[in-house]
């Protein structure tokens, strides 16, 4: 139907063709076990490549995600286990100030008319050197809250388990989808990245709409530290060092035009599942090393930026076809 | 017979932008019901005033009323708000959108705190059809031609608008149903009593559909009338600023005789761009251009330089058929084109005299076949005495210099090609009077160096001093060639006006 879809149906046929590959080569990848695993295992990571997905979405580019990452992390270290902090509280004051620190972001690169790259990537030094700042040891997480979440999961038909983090980023993907598709601020950020300046013509509250894609970034790169603090029970400063680039790959291979305005978070998940995959795969195969997945993701991520081209010039020579009748 | 109550009135108003004034306490009175026209060339000013109107702009001075209160309007939402809908020059919308999400982004219908996507395109499917348009809302804006797109911002427009609907130029893209189902809603949208501002260059369309007409020329206020008190002639009188009394002068460039005309055109044309037309031009002719923006003046200049590529017709030169189908190949056959907006399509601000000067020549050697600086430099110092191009050094960046020396950079550069036929599109544009007679000056040189030159003017006086012929165009088609004795700014500005009953008295 519509050629703009088309990089999330490639994506879709490639992450299904990639599954029936290990499938075969690997039965025991078939099961609801290695389904489990998979969300768990990337959870931290699929919920930051959703706040991704509505910067790209937008025209923008997020570099701080990673870093945001590990200073959640740590900060929920220094509060639970040095000050005895309560994990709900620390829970809120690191969402708080992450979800502060995106929508100061956002108010420099919609005021100061600076770009996005530029911005961001100042934020990326900036909790970076936070972290380090607080402690630059690994400092372990002990608390039964933490212990209690750890162990909560849904038990799937066929003995897999759904953990808490697990679903909370299918939670997030799922509300991440209401919000792209059934809200006023997700049809302005999609308007944003398709023409800031007509959106601007049309009424498009710009300046608000802009700050607020960089808080949700940032309120889901704290919801993604929390996770990731949960998954590794620790904070350290050196974790999560550029995930903020696995999940802009996670992005692009969901079908996200990086030039802003055309995707869908679903797809993101369809990226995030396929890096999964394969670094599934690799566990399986025990011989490969790790930095397959690497190579691959790179492999994969020339592919869509050169269909999306051919798209997109495709897509041009039909408009200007239609406008010459 | 009553006047209606005005809704909107903006007085006084003037808007700078860098020293520049765009606008010059400029007053506009809009009346319920009525619908009012406004006109004026390229960089008259009318579309800072509809963005001062919409809040895309603040004025620096003025106060604009409606309905007898004050407001300031601070952005192109609090116009919403106010019930201003604008369909603003080039379609603003959103080719990565839906339909429906054009037509209603911002003012989406909700239920249960989420957008409620059926109801809304049901509200598309339902606005759409008042248009005579029924197409599939759900798919993205792009999926359309220009028309459709031009339609719908036009149906979002009147949508928000329960007070005042600016259409600025709606018409430069749809064909002559389209124009009709247009002027069938502005008719009854001004039944309704909404006030609606209409910025057309076409004429008869003017006459067609608007009340009464306000002219701005140079940022000032030129006019203002009902429609019916004034008639065609008097109106392009307004628009260009002359009055028929003094403008009588006649050619004083006479036709020497047959001459071998090497370069021709037949047939050339491009869709709704320009329709066919024949031109001969041979060494040593210069012909003129006249008619009003937007009547394919531009379009014609692109066509024959291969900026646009002719849909129909035929280029030969000496004889022999040649193909032009990039502006590469017309650069190979001999042509230059000055382009009408030197600032976006021909200079490059930030490189300096001299690169300007050497860049076309360089460009048809060829990448390898590097200019040396010091021929480069041999280049910009002869035309810069040729041309009296005033700059204290070749090296200084072009965009320091005035405009018209900025032209002659332009000139020069193409000069340097040593072309056979040179197109210039509004060479006097924008610069101050000294150097305007001297761009002048240097057209009857080079046409007496035997170049062929087509010029593109909107001043007819100009067009009438330098020309050996001139064509008009009007409404995208070239209405005729004007030769020897019956060039003469009188003839001229009646053919634009198509003021037929008068042309052979």
């Amino acid at each position: 139907m519509n050629t703009r879809l088309l990089p999330f149906y490639a994506t879709l046929f490639i992450g299904v063709l990639a599954y029936l590959i290990c499938v075969i080569q690997f039965p025991g990848m078939f099961s609801t076990r290695v389904a489990g695993n998979l969300l768990t295992d990337n959870a931290f990571l699929g919920i930051a490549a959703v706040g991704m997905t509505f910067v790209i979405l937008s025209g923008g580019i997020d570099l701080s995600v990673g870093s945001v990452i590990a200073f959640t992390g740590v900060l929920l270290a220094v509060l639970i286990n040095w000050n005895g902090v309560h994990p709900l509280l620390a829970f809120a004051i690191a969402l708080t100030l992450t979800t502060l620190f995106g929508a100061a972001m956002g108010l420099i690169i919609h005021y100061l008319d600076v770009p996005a790259f530029i911005v961001t990537l100042a934020g990326m030094f900036l909790a970076r050197g936070l972290c380090f700042v607080m402690t630059t040891d690994s400092v372990p997480i002990n608390h039964e809250f933490y212990t209690m979440l750890q162990s909560l999961y849904w038990r799937m038909p066929g003995g897999g388990r759904l953990t808490f983090i697990g679903g909370l980023m299918v939670a997030t993907f799922a509300v991440g989808i209401l919000i792209a598709h059934f809200t006023k601020f997700g049809s302005y950020i999609y308007a944003i990245g398709g023409n800031r300046a007509s959106a601007e013509l049309m009424g498009v509250p710009v300046a608000r709409t802009t700050v607020g894609i960089y808080a949700l970034s940032g309120f889901l790169s704290g919801l993604a530290g929390i996770v990731f603090s949960l998954y590794t029970s620790a904070g350290y400063s050196l974790a999560a060092v550029g995930v903020e680039l696995d999940t802009i790959a996670a992005v692009v291979i969901g079908g996200t035009l990086l030039t802003g305005g055309v995707g869908l978070v679903a797809g993101t998940f369809i990226g995030v599942i396929i890096q999964g995959i394969i670094q599934t795969y690799i566990v399986f195969d025990g011989t490969l090393s790790s930095w397959w997945t690497k190579i691959v993701v790179g492999i994969l991520l020339f592919a869509f930026i050169a269909l999306q081209r051919i798209l997109v010039w495709l897509s041009t020579r039909k408009a200007s076809a239609l406008g010459a009748h | 017979m009553a006047e209606p109550p005005i809704l909107l009135s903006a007085e006084g108003i003037s808007k700078s932008f860098l020293g520049f004034r765009a606008l010059e306490s400029v007053d506009l009175h809009i009346r319920a019901g009525e619908v009012h026209a406004l006109l004026g060339e390229n960089g008259a000013g009318k579309s800072t005033l509809i963005k001062v109107l919409t809040g895309v702009h603040q004025p620096d001075s003025g106060t604009t009323r409606l309905n007898g209160e004050q407001i300031s309007v601070r952005d192109a939402q609090q116009a919403q708000k106010l019930g201003i809908g604008t369909v603003y020059q080039e379609v603003n919308l959103l080719p990565n959108l839906s339909v429906a999400e054009n037509l209603y982004i911002g003012r989406q219908p909700m239920r249960f705190c989420l957008i409620n996507r059926r109801e809304m395109e049901k509200n598309a499917r339902a606005l759409l059809a008042q248009y005579d348009i029924h197409i599939d809302v759900a798919a993205d804006l792009a999926s359309y031609s220009v028309a459709v797109q031009q339609l719908i911002a036009i149906a979002r427009a009147v949508d928000i608008s329960g007070n005042i609907l600016i259409l600025d130029e709606p018409t430069a893209s749809l064909d002559r149903h389209e124009v009709e189902v247009l002027f069938t809603v502005i008719r009854r949208l001004k039944a309704r009593g909404l006030g609606i501002v209409f910025i057309t260059h076409f004429l008869d369309q003017v006459y067609a559909v608007s009340d009464r007409v306000t002219v701005l020329r140079n940022g000032k206020l030129a006019g203002t009338s009902l429609c019916a008190d004034l008639p065609k002639l008097d109106l392009v009188s307004l628009m260009l600023g002359r009055t028929m009394a003094e403008a009588t002068h006649g050619s004083r460039r006479q036709e020497t005789g047959p001459v071998h005309r090497e370069i021709s055109f037949k047939g050339f044309g491009l869709g709704r761009s320009v329709a066919p037309f024949d031109l001969e031009i041979g060494r040593g002719e210069v012909v003129g251009v006249a008619g009003l923006l937007g009547s394919g003046r531009t379009e014609t200049a692109k066509l024959l330089f291969g900026i646009d590529i002719a849909d129909s017709g035929t280029a030969s030169i000496d004889g022999k058929p040649v193909k032009i189908g990039s502006p590469r190949d017309a650069i190979k056959l001999g042509f230059g084109l000055c382009p009408e907006d030197r600032k976006t399509d021909g200079i490059i601000g930030d490189l300096s005299v001299r690169e300007n000067i050497a860049l076309a020549l360089q460009a048809r050697r060829g990448w390898f076949n590097r200019m040396r600086q010091s021929e480069q430099r041999a280049l910009a110092d002869r035309f810069v005495k040729a041309l009296d191009i005033r700059t204290s050094d070749i090296e200084k960046p072009v965009k320091f210099l005035s405009g018209g020396n900025q032209q002659k950079v332009i000139l020069a550069r193409w000069l340097a090609t040593e072309p056979r036929f040179l197109i210039l599109d509004e060479p006097t544009r924008g610069i101050d009077v000294g150097a305007h007679a001297e761009i002048i000056q240097l057209i009857n040189r080079l046409c007496g160096d035997g170049m062929a030159l087509l010029v593109i003017s909107s001043e007819i006086e100009e067009i009438v001093a330098y020309s050996t012929r001139v064509r008009v165009l009007r409404d995208r088609e070239h209405q005729g060639e004007l030769t020897g004795a019956s060039i003469d700014t009188g003839t001229i500005m009646r053919t634009i006006a198509a003021d037929s009953a008068r042309i052979e008295a």
